[in-house]
């Protein structure tokens, strides 16, 4: 029944929320796995493992870009803009994947 | 015309969608559909409906899983394949079958201090505010709400947290905060600051979407967010 945009935008950044706190042990795991950095960075070479560093910076985009959209909610003087903070939340999200994809 | 496949809610919390079918008619209404159905399918259905222009806002129910009033809803606009579901209002309790008792949704009006205060009587002057004044403007822009219930009905956030105030209620509240003529502005504050407050709102904006006066109770909020904010920071709460 929620289906419009500032709600897609809520799920996608609580979801994107969650699923970085269930990367966080993994990247502390692998700082403090640093002594073999070389085998680390050999093994990141992988396709899945280029992927998913993919997938990461666009759940860190998404995140961020619904974060500054709350916060323009929260505290510019907005009335009728809403829908183009989903909207730029969703640009910054796509313009991060793209770029991070063509420098892989 | 085409015949309407229509489900509508019979019972109470327990209960279940009796199916009705409905002549189609040009720019016929959703309380149409229902006052058909009353009038000449079943005489018991239950119902509430009252101005049918918009005004009153007793006719709020569920269309397709959308909070709406359905005087105002064409079914050319929201009938999927000739089909409705028309459902009483969600997040309050069912009396029978379209009908839900608002008790509790205007019960948490007074819980957010809805009620306007001032000191002048009858005997004193009209108060004067400069119409384009930035608090005015505020106070214009929230205060045509005629509490029908649709943007409780749209929150989430209502349906997690039960006790939450909802957006009717925080909208009617900035409304007086941002009245300079009001004088309980800090027992307001303090009133919707809590738990189930301001502060629980989790920006959704499903109000701001579903509000038929084109109301935004997420901008409401977040002015009651800073407000609170500010009141503490001086030390004022």
């Amino acid at each position: 029944m929620n289906r419009h945009s500032s709600y897609w935008v809520f799920l996608v950044h609580r979801l994107s929320g969650i699923a970085l706190a269930l990367f966080l042990p993994v990247h502390f795991w692998a700082l403090g796995d640093a002594l073999q950095l070389d085998a680390l960075l050999a093994w990141t070479e992988q396709p899945l493992v280029k992927f998913s560093e993919w997938a990461l910076v666009v759940l860190l985009a998404a995140h961020l870009g619904a974060g500054l959209r709350v916060l323009a909610l929260e505290f510019l003087p907005w009335r009728d803009w809403q829908k183009g903070l989903a909207a730029a939340a969703a640009a910054l999200t796509l313009a991060a994947g793209l770029a991070f994809a063509l420098a892989l | 015309m085409s015949a309407l496949a229509v489900e509508v809610w019979r019972g109470g919390a327990q209960g279940a969608f009796q199916s009705f079918e409905v002549p189609r008619h040009p720019s016929q209404t959703v309380l149409d559909v229902v006052t058909y159905i009353q009038r000449s399918l079943d005489a018991t259905l239950a119902y509430r409906f009252a101005c049918r222009v918009g005004m009153c806002g007793s006719c709020a129910m569920s269309v397709n899983g959308v909070p709406r009033w359905t005087c105002r809803t064409h079914v050319d606009k929201v009938a999927r394949e000739n089909k409705l579901v028309i459902g009483p209002l969600r997040n309050l309790p069912v009396i029978r079958d379209l009908v839900t008792d608002m008790r509790g949704f205007f019960d948490k009006w007074a819980r957010a201090k809805g009620s306007f205060a001032g000191t002048k009587t009858k005997r004193d002057d009209f108060a004067r505010v400069a119409p384009d004044s930035a608090d005015r403007r505020k106070v214009d822009a929230g205060i045509e709400c005629i509490g029908c219930g649709v943007c409780y009905s749209a929150c989430d956030v209502v349906a997690w947290n039960p006790d939450y105030l909802g957006p009717a209620a925080l909208n009617r509240a900035w409304t007086l905060v941002k009245d300079e003529r009001d004088v309980v502005k800090h027992e307001r504050l303090r009133a919707v600051a809590g738990d189930a407050g301001c502060h629980a709102c989790h920006t959704h904006m499903s109000c701001t979407e579903r509000c038929p006066m084109g109301l935004a109770p997420t901008a409401a909020i977040s002015g009651l967010k800073r407000a609170v904010l500010g009141s503490v920071l001086k030390g004022e709460l």
